[in-house]
C-alpha cells in the first residue's frame, strides 16, 4: 500500500501539441510553449514573435510573400486529380478527391504561376500542404512541368516551394513517373543555363525530395524544416534504433552539404531576389 | 547450378504432388517399374503449374517477384552476357553491394550493364543489403552510366529492389539527392538506355536506374510507388494487409502495361523465372537483343527527344 494516495488522476499531456496554426484567439507557440495573442502569429508571417517557429502558410500567403503586387497570373488552375485506377482503402480515392476539393481552396496539392519578384520575371510552383498532405500525384507533376516548360519557352528562371508528404498513393505507378518526368524538365532547363531555386519548407519528404527538391542550382530551406528521403517512423522501424538529435531538420542538412543556405521567412523574398539577379540576366 | 527448390505458400499443392513424384521415383530404382504413374503426375503437376502461374493474384504475384530462387543480376550476367568486368564504387564514398555494374558484351557488343543485387542465403543478403542501396550505389550508377556515354557504350539497367535503404547514414549521404541526380542526367544520357524491372520495382529507389528508352517487365514482376507493406501500414494502419494494397496498386506487368509505363512484357517460363533461369534468360536475351538492335538505329538527338516525351505523357488528369 501507498503512503501517499493521489486523488485526482495526472495532469493530461499532449494535448497542447495538437494546436496548430492559430484558430483561437489566443496560440499556445509548439515550440517554446509560450501563450501568444494569435494575431500577432499571423501578422508575422505565421513566425512565432517569441521563438522564430515557422508555422506553414497558406500558398496564397507565399505568394503574396514571394511576389511582386499585382504581378502574378495563375495557370492550370482548373486541373483536377482523376482516380483512373479506382483506387480504394477505408475510402476511395475520388472520396478524398472531392473532399479536398469541398473545402473550397486549391483544385489540387500545387498552385503554379507566373510573376516578379523584384522586377526579375520567374515562374513559380507552390505546394498546398493543406490538400492531401500536398502528396504528388499525376496533376502536380504536370503542372510543375508545364511551369519549367513556360520557364524555358520564355527564358525565365524557375521557383518551387515544396511541402509534401511525397508521391500519392492512390497514382501508384504514375505517380512514381512523376519524379521522373519532373526530373527530366529540370534536365532542360540546366541545359539552357535558366536557374532553378528549391525552396524546402516543411515538410518535404518523399519522392518530391528524391525529384526536383533536391535538384534547386540553389536549394534553400526554411529553418527546422523536417526535408529527408524516408519518414522518421519508418526508418526508426527499419534500424531500431533512437533517430539523432535534430535529425531531417534544416539545420542537419546544412551540415551533411545538402541545402546551400536556411532562410527565415521574412527574408526569403529579399535573399531569393539577390540571387536571381546575380545568376540570372533578362535577354 | 542446383539451386534448393522452395515453394511459396501458395505453391503448396504443387508442393505435394513434388513431393510425391520424388517419393514414386525413389521408389521405383528398386527394381519397380513406375514411369507411368511418375509421368502421369508429372503431366498433372505441369498442367496445376501451368494453371496456377496463369492465375496469379496480384500479391501473389508480388511473392513471386520476390521468389528467392528468382535470378538476380548476376545471375542475367552469366546467362546472357560474355566478358562481364565488374566495376566497383562511386569514388566518393564507397562501393554499394547492392548495386552491380560493370563492362559485358551482349551479342558481342561492348555494353554497360547495371543492376540491384539480391542474396539468396543470410550472409549473401546481408552482404547485398538485401537489394536497398544507398546512396554510393546510385551515384555508382550514375558514374558508369556516364562512362558508357563517354565510350558510346548502350545501358542496360536490372531493377530488382523493395526500395532505397531507409537509414541515418542514406540520408545524411544525400538519398534523395542521389536518386534526383541519376532521374535528371539519365533522361539526357546520348546513348539507348533499355531497363529491365526482373522482380520487385520497389519506388524512387528503383526508379533511380529506371530512367531509360525501353523499359521491359517480366511477366511475374512488380513495379510500384510503394511497396503493398508499406502502403497498408499508412493507409490501412496494419502492415499485415499487404494482399489488399497489393490489388489496389496495380503493380503487375499487366496493369503497368495498360497505364502505358512499359513497353513490353518478357513471358517467364511455366512456374516462374525461379524454376528455370535459362529459359528466363533465353527470352531475355531475344527481348534485349532485338530492342537494342532498334535503338541504336536512331540518332542520338531523337533518341534523348523520344525518352523525353515518353516520360512526358505519363499521367492521368482532367483540365
Amino acid at each position: 500500500m501507498a503512503w501517499f494516495k493521489r486523488d485526482n488522476p495526472p495532469m493530461a499531456r499532449g494535448a497542447e501539441h495538437k494546436v496548430k496554426v492559430p484558430e483561437g484567439l489566443w496560440t499556445k507557440c509548439v515550440s517554446c510553449n509560450e501563450t501568444i495573442y494569435t494575431k500577432d502569429i499571423e501578422s508575422n508571417l505565421n513566425v512565432c514573435p517569441k521563438c522564430g517557429h515557422h508555422y506553414r502558410i497558406s500558398t496564397k500567403k507565399r505568394i503574396e510573400l514571394l511576389i511582386d503586387e499585382g504581378t502574378f497570373t495563375e495557370f492550370d488552375a482548373g486541373m483536377v486529380s482523376v482516380d483512373f485506377l479506382e483506387f480504394k482503402d477505408s475510402k476511395s480515392y475520388q472520396d478524398r478527391i472531392d473532399q479536398a476539393l469541398a473545402k473550397g481552396g486549391s483544385k489540387d496539392a500545387i498552385v503554379c504561376g507566373s510573376g516578379k519578384i523584384d522586377g526579375t520575371p520567374v515562374q513559380l510552383c507552390v505546394f498546398d500542404f493543406s490538400f492531401m498532405g500536398g502528396s504528388m500525384g499525376s496533376v502536380v507533376g504536370e503542372k510543375i512541368t508545364r511551369g519549367i516548360e513556360r520557364a524555358l519557352e520564355q527564358g525565365t528562371p524557375c521557383i518551387i516551394v515544396s511541402a509534401s508528404g511525397g508521391a500519392r498513393m492512390q497514382e501508384s505507378i504514375l505517380s512514381l513517373m512523376q519524379m521522373a518526368k519532373t526530373s527530366a524538365a529540370l534536365a532542360k532547363l540546366r541545359e539552357a543555363g535558366l536557374p532553378f531555386v528549391s525552396i524546402l519548407t516543411d515538410p518535404t519528404t518523399g519522392g518530391v525530395t528524391a525529384s526536383f527538391a533536391m535538384l534547386g542550382d540553389v536549394n534553400m530551406a526554411e529553418p527546422k524544416a523536417l526535408i529527408g528521403f524516408a519518414g522518421p517512423r519508418v526508418i526508426e522501424q527499419t534500424i531500431r534504433q533512437k533517430l539523432p538529435q535534430g535529425f531531417q531538420r534544416s539545420e542537419y542538412l546544412l551540415d551533411h552539404g545538402m541545402v546551400d543556405v536556411i532562410v527565415e521567412r521574412s527574408k526569403m523574398k529579399a535573399q531569393l531576389s539577390s540571387i536571381l539577379k546575380m545568376l540570372y540576366k533578362a535577354a | 547450378m542446383a539451386l534448393q527448390q522452395s515453394y511459396l505458400d501458395f505453391e503448396k499443392p504443387l508442393a505435394e504432388l513434388d513431393k510425391k513424384i520424388q517419393e514414386l521415383l525413389a521408389f521405383s530404382t528398386e527394381g519397380v517399374d513406375l514411369s507411368a504413374e511418375v509421368a502421369n503426375l508429372e503431366e498433372k503437376a505441369e498442367r496445376m503449374r501451368q494453371e496456377m502461374f496463369a492465375n496469379l493474384s496480384r500479391w501473389q504475384t508480388a511473392q513471386v517477384a520476390r521468389h528467392i530462387n528468382r535470378p538476380f543480376t548476376l545471375d542475367y550476367l552469366s546467362l546472357i552476357f560474355t566478358e562481364f568486368v565488374e566495376l566497383h564504387g562511386d569514388r566518393n564514398f564507397g562501393d554499394d553491394h547492392a548495386i552491380v555494374g560493370g563492362l559485358a558484351r551482349l551479342d558481342g557488343e561492348p555494353v554497360m550493364v547495371i543492376g540491384h543485387q539480391k542474396g539468396r542465403d543470410t550472409k549473401e543478403k546481408v552482404f547485398r543489403n538485401f537489394g536497398m542501396p544507398n546512396p554510393e550505389g546510385y551515384r555508382k550508377a550514375l558514374r558508369l552510366m556516364e562512362m558508357a556515354e563517354r565510350f558510346k557504350l548502350p545501358i542496360i539497367t536490372f531493377v530488382d529492389t523493395p526500395g532505397a535503404f531507409p537509414g541515418i547514414g542514406a540520408e545524411e549521404r544525400g538519398q534523395a539527392e542521389a536518386i534526383a541526380r541519376n532521374l535528371r542526367e539519365m533522361s539526357r544520357l546520348t546513348v539507348p538506355i533499355i531497363v529491365v524491372i526482373t522482380g520487385e520495382g520497389g519506388s524512387g529507389g528503383a526508379l533511380a536506374i529506371a530512367v531509360g528508352d525501353r523499359i521491359l517487365m517480366l511477366q511475374h514482376s512488380v513495379y510500384a510507388v510503394i511497396s503493398p507493406e508499406g502502403c497498408a501500414a499508412i493507409l490501412w494502419s496494419d502492415g499485415t494487409k499487404g494482399a489488399q494494397a497489393a490489388e489496389a496498386l496495380k503493380l503487375t506487368a499487366k496493369d503497368i502495361k495498360d497505364l502505358e509505363v512499359i513497353d513490353e512484357i518478357v513471358p517467364e517460363p511455366a512456374g516462374g523465372a525461379h524454376r528455370d533461369h535459362e529459359a528466363m534468360a533465353k527470352n531475355l536475351h531475344e527481348a534485349l537483343s532485338r530492342n537494342l538492335k532498334e535503338l541504336k538505329a536512331i540518332p542520338a538527338e531523337e533518341l534523348i527527344e523520344q525518352r523525353y516525351q515518353k516520360f512526358r505523357k505519363m499521367s492521368r488528369f482532367a483540365e
